[in-house]
């Protein structure tokens, strides 16, 4: 099909002949080689698929990797994969949002609680989001070795420092989260 | 001049005449009889429509149609919806909006499918046109709540505020609030894509209340259950209703709440949502089933069972959306009890799954395409079918009009034969004469072509993945569907020849996508070359195609009919073949 046509010169004739008949015998031969090379080339180029595009597409990255997926198979529109979950565990239902302000920040953001197994994922999420380094989590004296501290309003409507109580009875009891900086920040946790 | 006289009417009564015709199609036929009807009806029609909106620009647009109300564009092709085209591709509606915003101030309509449209857009309508009353964005993304707000708190004569399955940002559920407690003007809302946010529930209350000729509300995911009865009550002429989540515990007093609610909708035809369902709350909509017409359970995770005690309450039933779950014993019992089955579409629970998770075969298919008579749509997913299968759904049901069938793993041959699947889809488009849209799936050779190029002269839209041998598969095609307009092709071994061979084939079409295909960069410069009304588009995310030899394939390439030349606004990995010498031409 490609073969070592050159189209550098539009002396070419056979390949611009704009004609609706079917290729005379010359041709029909050289696709019954190719027929054997194509019926193989396909498989290839989906193998090739698999690794080519599953980094670069996101989308995919969400999906459940059942077995190696191949890009936009089957087709079916990702508003319809997002929006739907079949009912794997008994938690199921919407989400938990809750509002996140950063000090500084012109504008909040929100997140859902339930997307996330842990304060580790949860932290790294806020790190991402507001990019800036949360410290080390220690009871003793909070968050170290960074200027800000997460902390969150809780159902009586005190501010509690994230990662005090265990991780299920935060979820339930969290309204909304706040990122502190600076002096109010390390005056919640300890650290100098 | 005296023969003018004679045989002509006076414009008005002319225009008058032209007045009645609706579809496009007539109206351009109208247009072509003689330069004076073209220059009538192009100052009396008011509806357009243009289905590639890379094929004609704003200017060429309001240049010929000065007095336009309602425009329709679409804009990334069909396979974007399964992330084939890179994100950043192209159709901006912004341009767009910036001149109808001078040309059309008494623009009404805006109806868009697939394209970006960003919170200045939105804006910018509800600032523009002060008698805008529709908007219906399908399938788009790129704006936010705040793009809502503008629309609700501007447009003063909303009726139609439809936000069909896109992507919004959803920063607020205080967008609706904007709606100013003067306004009452609402006929449709369908906010069912919106995220999980709250959306604020009083205002909606307040806006549904104050709304008297509301007919179609879709609600989102976040709303509850037990405030549907609420809503209900402040709208029972309501005709179309999409619920949010239908989930609560179970309560009595809930319930037949909820259930008196519904009986009061004495209109009620078409429903959906039904998300995170619990079966106990289903017959609460049972009062009203026997009128419904519509029925969309798409995202409904209820039992085969469950399934079948609803359809069997829904003798009226022409159109339903379904996931598996409901098997082939629910379709069997959708074959006897809904007769009036006019549109089926079945979606797969478990795409990504290596084994079929229910018991969803080419039977459940078979006995629809036999037990209901006025089927003509059809999208089925399924694991496995036969050849068999799908002649006895073809002789069932010649009245088919559009056939999409998707097997789950490609290249699935007839499983009880192993064959290629050629023979089933060759007998689909030789019984059904009126065959307007087919998608294929399965083990496919270049013959299916051959069934396809010979017996579909109907066919406007063909969806091909993982088939044929060679390129005369496609040749088949081009050369032998007479009335293709869409021809979208991904993972198929075609090449050069059937493309070059059939170049002039593609000004008659609206367009043709071919992705992961064997159509090299040489022959896509040449067919841009030699087809100056083509614009011929590569996509490759490998970098600059002339980095690599001519021969080597592209990635992608979408080729579609344009009069206003290759367009301006593409991505750093999309390059359209040219002449050379078009940059001498005149834009």
């Amino acid at each position: 099909m490609e073969g070592s046509v050159a189209y550098e010169n539009d002396l070419n004739l056979k390949a611009t002949e704009l004609r609706l008949g079917l290729p005379g015998t010359d041709e029909r031969e050289e696709q019954s080689v190719s027929n054997v090379r194509n019926k193989k080339r396909p498989l290839q180029d989906a193998d090739e698929e698999f690794g080519a595009n599953g980094k670069s597409d996101a989308q995919n990255e969400t999906a459940p990797p059942a077995k190696a997926q191949i890009v936009g198979w089957p087709p079916i529109r990702s508003y319809r994969k997002n929006n739907f979950q079949p009912k794997k565990s008994e938690s199921d239902g919407p989400g938990i949002y809750v509002k996140v302000s950063m000090d500084g920040a012109p504008y909040l953001r929100k997140i859902d609680l339930k997307v996330y197994t842990g304060y580790a994922e949860l932290l790294q999420a806020l790190e991402n989001m507001f990019k800036f380094t949360i410290g080390e989590y220690s009871e003793r004296e909070g968050y170290k070795g960074s200027d800000y501290a997460p902390t969150y309003e809780d159902k009586d409507g005190d501010w509690m420092l994230v990662g005090d109580v265990p991780w299920d009875m935060f979820v339930t009891s969290c309204k909304r989260l706040r990122i502190m900086k600076g002096s109010e920040a390390r005056g919640l946790g300890g650290g100098v | 001049m005296q023969k003018k006289m004679a045989y002509s009417f006076p414009d008005e009564v002319l225009e008058h005449v032209f007045s009645f015709i609706q579809s496009d199609k007539d109206r351009n036929a109208v247009s072509m009889v003689c330069k004076s009807w073209y220059e009538i009806e192009r100052w009396c029609r008011r509806k357009i429509f243009i289905g590639n909106c890379y094929a004609v620009s704003p200017r060429i647009m309001i240049r010929r149609f000065p007095e336009i109300r309602s425009v329709e564009l679409k804009g990334k092709p069909h396979f974007a919806d399964f992330n084939l085209v890179p994100e950043g591709w192209g159709g901006y509606i912004l341009p767009w909006i910036v001149e109808m915003a001078g040309a059309y101030p008494w623009l009404e309509e805006i109806r868009l499918k697939r394209m970006v449209v960003t919170d200045e857009s939105l804006e910018l309508i509800a600032k523009s046109f002060k008698n805008f009353k529709v908007l219906v964005l399908s399938f788009c993304e790129g704006f936010s709540t705040d793009g809502l707000a503008a629309i609700a708190a501007s447009c003063k004569n909303l009726k139609e505020l439809d936000l069909r399955e896109s992507e919004v940002d959803d920063l607020s559920g205080h967008w609706l609030s904007h709606f100013p407690e003067t306004y009452t003007s609402l006929v449709s809302l369908n906010i069912s894509c919106l995220g999980s946010d709250e959306v604020s529930f009083s205002a909606l209350e307040r806006l549904v209340g104050r709304c008297p000729n509301l007919r179609t509300l879709q609600l989102n995911r976040a709303v509850p259950l037990d405030k549907i009865a609420t809503i209900l009550r402040r709208a029972p002429q309501l005709v179309e209703f999409g619920t949010g989540t239908y989930a609560a515990e179970l309560r009595p007093d809930v319930f037949s709440n909820l259930a008196g609610a519904f009986s009061s909708c004495k209109e009620l035809r078409s429903l959906s949502g039904f998300w995170d369902v619990v079966p106990a709350y289903l017959p609460a909509i049972y009062s009203v089933c026997s009128r419904i017409s519509s029925l969309n359970l798409s995202y409904a995770t209820i039992q085969s069972h469950d399934l079948i005690k609803l359809v069997c309450h829904c003798p009226s039933l022409q159109r339903l959306l379904v996931l598996d779950y409901i098997e082939d014993s629910g379709l069997e019992a959708l074959a006897s009890s809904c007769k009036d089955l006019q549109e089926l579409r079945v979606f797969p629970s478990d795409p990504f799954g290596a084994e079929p998770n229910v018991s969803l075969t080419e039977q459940g298919l078979v006995a629809v395409s036999l037990g209901c008579p006025k089927l003509q749509s059809v999208l089925y997913f399924c694991h496995q079918m036969t050849n068999s299968a799908l002649v006895n759904i073809a002789q069932n049901r010649p009245n088919l009009t559009r056939f999409r069938l998707c097997i789950i793993a490609p290249r699935k041959p007839d499983y009880v034969t192993l064959e290629p699947l050629d023979v089933g889809f060759g007998a689909i488009v030789q019984h059904c004469k009126d065959l307007r849209r087919l998608s294929l799936s399965g083990l496919l050779t270049d013959r299916v072509f051959e069934y396809i190029g010979t017996y579909a002269k109907k066919l406007e839209m063909l969806s091909v993945a993982f088939a044929g041998d060679s390129d005369l598969g496609l040749h088949h095609v081009l050369s032998g569907c007479e009335s293709l307009r869409k021809l979208e092709i991904r993972d198929c071994s075609f090449g050069d020849k059937a493309l070059l061979a059939n170049a002039a084939k593609l000004e008659t079409m609206r367009s043709l996508w071919m992705s992961s295909c064997s159509v090299s960069f040489g022959a896509c410069k040449l067919l841009g070359q030699k087809m100056p009304r083509l614009n011929v588009e590569v996509i490759d995310e490998r970098g600059p195609p002339d980095s690599r030899p001519e021969s080597c394939p592209v990635e992608k390439l979408y080729i579609y009919r344009s009069v206003a030349g290759p367009r301006f606004d593409m991505p750093p990995f999309v390059w359209t073949m040219d002449d050379e010498d078009s940059a001498l031409r005149l834009s």
